[in-house]
Parts: structure tokens; C-alpha cells; sequence
């Protein structure tokens, strides 16, 4: 179940390289939000410089984010433009008066 | 009409409907404009539309409904969708991942794994992944904890990939290196 991924740390010794990748994937979200402390920041940093398999992982989720937000803009409809404008309008009728000509 | 791309986004989501979608974005506005006394000036205005967008529609198309039920959410595990997608990178030389991955999901199907989830996660995923809000600003647009925000953003993540892998698996992208079972595609109703 927390399982990581298969791959080998020549500098560690396997349990060590296996808990620092499970540490950095239990991170991953707040790490690519943004919301670490310098200090865990900088030791997940340090295992993607050196773990391939698990910068590749955190590359993609970050990639994936961009697709969902990217995937998901809409075009406002002018009738939608339209009808906002007109209720204000109505609400505040001096300051519309005032942009006439 | 500062904002108005994102807010409509977002109540397309929240609605999963274009009518009331643009109900919501209307009436927006309109509690905007009335309580504009309130914006206290040099805040994030953005969020401040976002808490009030959120309050609408939760009074409006929420009143009937019960409180949602947390625990019905199909999540996956952790990296769902890189341990099944991962290799895709690498076998597409010369082109960006994140051109594979919108090629291997239609704005159709993103939407609508978005508007899959279960409400109280749809929220946090719209807010923090569509919108870019920080967890503090989400935490007050919804008015709960931090603690839920990270909570609910991290199963919702999970249940977003493991639907949108259902999606892509059952249009039988997944199956180009041959040891696949090649469906045809043609169950789609």
C-alpha cells in the first residue's frame, strides 16, 4: 500500500532510499502547492536531485495540474456579458448615465 | 467586469449546468455590488468573489440537498495516474508530457471528472487547481479549517486521476503497446 517504486540508490542503503522516497511522495502535494517549510522544502529538493524516478513523478503531477486548469476555462457567453452589465446598469443607473455620451 | 471567465468557470462546475451557471454568475455579481461595502480594499478580490460565489451557491442549489457524504469518494492511491501513465513520457520522443496528457484527455472528459466528484471535493480541487487559490484563501472561501482544506484536496486529487483514468481506459487509449486487450471503443453510449 505504501509501496513506492523500484529503482536503485547506489549512495543509500535500500530501507534508507526507500523511506526518503516515501517521504517525498507523502510531500508531493504540498510540496508542488507551495506550502513546505524552507526546511522540508529544501530536503524533498535535495531527494528529486538525486531520485530520477520521483522527480519524473512530482514533473508529472505538476504537468497533470496544468492540463486540469488548462482543460477547464470556459468562454464567457456575450449574452451572459450582456445581462450582468444591464442588472448593474439598472442598479447603479448615475454611473452608467455618465459613461454616455 | 473584473473575473468574469473564472467565476463562470467555476459555477459551470459547481452547477454542471449553463443555465444556472449563468444564474449563479448573475447573481454574483449582484450581492457583489451590494455588498461592496465590505471589500475591504487592498484584499484579494478575487477571493472575495470566490466566498461570495461559493455562499450563492450553496444557498441556492444546495438547500435541498442533505450534507454530503464524505466517505463516498472512489479514490485511488497515491500517483495513480503516473504509475499507469508514467511510460507515456518517455515514449513519445520530442514531445512535452503535457502534450500528451492533453492529447490523451478531451476538455469533455476533464470537465466532467471534474464535475464527477462529490461536492465538498469538487470545491477544494476547483479552488486550488483550476483557480490557484493557496489553502488559506480556500479555508475562508469556504469558511473550514486548513486541516480540511489539505484533507479534502488530497482525496479529491486522488478520485480526479482514478476517474480520469476510467475515462481514458474505457475510450481504449491506454492500450497502444500491444500486451493490451484492445477493446473496441464502441460501448460508448
Amino acid at each position: 500500500m505504501s509501496e513506492t517504486h523500484d529503482h536503485d540508490h547506489d549512495h543509500h542503503g535500500d530501507a534508507e532510499a526507500e523511506a526518503d522516497c516515501q517521504a517525498a511522495i507523502a510531500a508531493l502535494y504540498t510540496f508542488l502547492d507551495g506550502h513546505l517549510t524552507d526546511d522540508k522544502r529544501s530536503s524533498i529538493q535535495q531527494h528529486l536531485d538525486l531520485c530520477s524516478p520521483c522527480l519524473e513523478a512530482f514533473e508529472f503531477e505538476s504537468e497533470l495540474r496544468f492540463v486540469v486548469a488548462h482543460r477547464c476555462k470556459e468562454e464567457v457567453p456575450e449574452s451572459l456579458r450582456q445581462k450582468v452589465a444591464d442588472v448593474l446598469g439598472d442598479l447603479a443607473p448615475s454611473d452608467f448615465d455618465g459613461a454616455q455620451p | 467586469m473584473p473575473l468574469m471567465g473564472s467565476l463562470y468557470a467555476a459555477a459551470l462546475r459547481m452547477t454542471r449546468n449553463a443555465a444556472d451557471a449563468e444564474d449563479l454568475v448573475q447573481e454574483t455579481y449582484l450581492r457583489a455590488y451590494r455588498g461592496f461595502g465590505g471589500f475591504e480594499q487592498g484584499t484579494n478580490l478575487k477571493a472575495w468573489l470566490f466566498r461570495i460565489l461559493t455562499n450563492a451557491f450553496i444557498n441556492t442549489y444546495r438547500a435541498k440537498k442533505r450534507r454530503p457524504d464524505e466517505t463516498e469518494l472512489d479514490e485511488g492511491e497515491d500517483l495513480y495516474l503516473f504509475r499507469r501513465l508514467g511510460g507515456l513520457e518517455a515514449a513519445a520522443a520530442g514531445r512535452s508530457a503535457e502534450d500528451e496528457l492533453m492529447d490523451l484527455f478531451s476538455e469533455a472528459e476533464v470537465k466532467d471528472a471534474v464535475e464527477s466528484l462529490p461536492e465538498t471535493f469538487r470545491m477544494v480541487v476547483l479552488l486550488a487547481d483550476v483557480e490557484g487559490f493557496q489553502y488559506k484563501e480556500i479555508a475562508e472561501i469556504l469558511d473550514i479549517p486548513i486541516g480540511t482544506v489539505m484533507s479534502r484536496l488530497h482525496r479529491g486529487r486522488k478520485a480526479l486521476q482514478k476517474q480520469l483514468y476510467e475515462f481514458a481506459s474505457r475510450r481504449n487509449l491506454l492500450g497502444g503497446d500491444g500486451d493490451a486487450q484492445p477493446e473496441m471503443a464502441e460501448s460508448r453510449p
